[in-house]
């Protein structure tokens, strides 16, 4: 008894220290500058300043920032996966010369730590021009080799005999990757597109680097930019981290398995 | 399926190729061969051969910032893991409010690290955060955190009249600062993984244990560590990696951005700087060179290890 009781103190002290800064933040964010610059610090604000919501998103194109990113999103996971689904359905089965070679190099790009390539691809896309576009933001991120691999070995798993059927009926390997096999592969693209939503959403050097003007701007890169214009003023602060990271706060509650799983098969880095 | 060649193959992998030859193939070539040449954005570029080479092996910037990247990995990995293993093995056992422990832990890893990082910063106000109101509360002095370049070993031993300097005086209080935000922020993740490596232990081993008269601390030391071991391995290796990449903190938290004094200055902020404030693209990718190799050698390192498994169950 004694132990689980200490056992239960532990993880409350722990719970609590996981939610301290989000609550710090939201009681920053509902108090006015007076008030959160006193010292020692009142632990819940004594007027609830929505406001200081409001005007964050007038201090700076908020709003831009958001449809930029959900821009970004769209493209770069629609184009993930056409290109991946394509590429895993060839790798499992298909067979062509120089198939598994194919298949190594793409493995062996995974490799390959991002900061290796920042330099290079920032020479690369300001050649095609492709600098503070959106080119810049969705064409690099528009292959996952993640992605190619966790469809490969879910095509692979697929029975032969369903296969066979649909060669009978005349269906050629596009049609049946379209109507069959993507049909069956729900689970696994769930688990992509969440990838694909949380590792765009929280994007943040990509964006820095490769875009310079404010229209360009996403969420990431615009709340940075914004810490830094208004370094002191803390409510207006705290406003802009919550409202930038409720939408994906949001969707842990309802998707919470998806998310760890998918954040566990395929370790979305920052 | 039928055995002959498949042309059509090359055109399903084709625009994934493409992407991959164009995108990640090609940068690599290219930062192999701008990393011997001196290269702004603007200007002739002009081989140097392996002077960008000897350049980083006499620059004490970077020397210093591979030794922050160092303390840094060396706190934030072992204690993420050491936390996150204690209250795994704690809501493996069936405590009440499992769900929501979980769910509360796991929180931090979905928010980005951007947002993390001003609300962070503010908690670590050296005037008005909540940190140094908590410790007047309890008596006790604030610091200065972010703004503070003082090592912690320098500090630790200063009673014994013993001064570490440079390297050996350990992380400053403001990288400290980065350590405390960066484990807050990746316990979650880690967690989930302990989890499921300690749901895999079967039952009967702990009956066994039980039955051998063995207590709480034995039954962990004996069955359960070396059982998780792959997975506190993997977990070594993955948070090692993640941790050497870290740029965000350093970018949003830090003033002067990798201050006070570079102490918070991490080689991923370095090569940023130099590759895209200072636009030398060529010594970047000398730079970038060395990052490779060590995170070369970890993933190596890894794929020895995991090949010949920790502990054969």
């Amino acid at each position: 008894m004694n132990k689980k009781f200490s056992v239960h103190v532990l993880l409350a002290l722990g719970a609590f220290w996981m939610l301290l800064p989000f609550f710090w933040m939201l009681a920053t964010s509902l108090k006015t500058q007076m008030e959160a610059l006193r010292f020692p610090p009142t632990i819940f604000p004594t007027m609830l300043m929505f406001n200081n919501y409001l005007e964050a998103f007038r201090q700076v194109d908020f709003s831009r920032y958001f449809l930029n990113t959900i821009v970004m999103t769209i493209g770069t996971t629609v184009l993930v996966f056409v290109t991946s689904a394509l590429a895993a359905y060839a790798f499992a089965r298909l067979k062509f010369w120089g198939r598994d070679l194919f298949f190594t190099l793409f493995l062996a790009m995974m490799m390959i730590p991002v900061p290796v390539y920042l330099a290079p691809s920032y020479v690369i896309l300001s050649r095609f021009g492709w600098i503070d576009t959106f080119f810049a933001l969705i064409i690099p991120w528009s292959a996952n080799v993640f992605a190619i691999f966790l469809l490969r070995q879910h095509f692979r798993t697929l029975p032969q005999e369903l296969f066979d059927a649909a060669r009978i009926d005349g269906l050629n390997h596009l049609q049946i990757l379209k109507d069959i096999v993507i049909p069956l592969s729900k689970a696994v693209l769930i688990t992509i597109g969440i990838f694909q939503i949380v590792s765009n959403w929280n994007a943040f050097l990509w964006p820095l680097i490769v875009t310079h003007s404010d229209s360009m701007r996403t969420i990431q890169t615009g709340l940075a930019y914004f810490s830094q214009a208004e370094s002191t003023n803390y409510p207006l602060l705290c406003a802009a981290s919550t409202f930038t990271t409720a939408p994906l706060i949001i969707m842990y509650f309802f998707v919470q398995k998806q998310i760890m799983e998918s954040y566990s098969r395929t370790g979305i880095k920052e | 399926m039928s055995q002959r060649k498949d042309i059509s193959g090359y055109f399903f992998i084709l625009p994934a190729l493409l992407v991959i030859i164009v995108f990640r193939f090609y940068p690599i070539l290219q930062a192999i061969r701008m990393s011997f040449f001196k290269w702004g954005m603007a200007g002739p570029m002009q081989i140097v051969g392996l002077r960008n080479f000897s350049r980083l092996l006499s620059d004490a910037k970077f020397y210093q910032s591979l030794g922050n990247t160092f303390w840094y990995v060396i706190f934030v990995v072992p204690l993420t893991i050491f936390l996150s293993i204690l209250f795994a093995q704690m809501l493996n056992q069936r405590v009440s409010g499992r769900g929501i422990y979980r769910t509360i832990y796991y929180l931090p890893v979905v928010t980005s690290i951007v947002a993390v990082s001003v609300v962070w910063k503010w908690i670590f106000n050296p005037d008005r955060g909540i940190l140094n109101a908590m410790f007047s509360f309890f008596g006790l002095d604030g610091l200065k955190w972010l703004n503070d370049a003082r090592g912690i070993f320098e500090i630790l031993l200063a009673p014994l009249n013993i001064e570490p300097s440079g390297f050996l005086s350990g992380p400053s209080i403001a990288l400290c600062a980065l350590i405390i935000m960066a484990v807050w922020h990746n316990i979650g993740y880690c967690l989930i993984i302990a989890l499921a490596g300690l749901q895999n232990v079967p039952e009967q081993y702990y009956e066994a244990a039980r039955i051998d008269g063995a207590g709480n601390w034995k039954t962990f030391r004996h069955v359960t560590l070396p059982l998780i071991s792959p997975t506190i391995f993997y977990l070594i290796i993955t948070q090692s990696i993640f941790a050497f990449n870290t740029f965000t903190p350093v970018y949003v938290m830090t003033q002067p951005p990798g201050g006070p004094l570079s102490t918070t200055k991490l080689v991923v902020f370095y090569l940023y700087e130099q590759a895209f404030k200072l636009w030398n693209l060529g010594y970047a990718n000398a730079i970038a060179f060395v990052i490779f190799i060590i995170i070369f050698m970890l993933t190596q390192f890894q794929k020895k290890y995991i090949e010949r498994r920790v502990h054969y169950e």
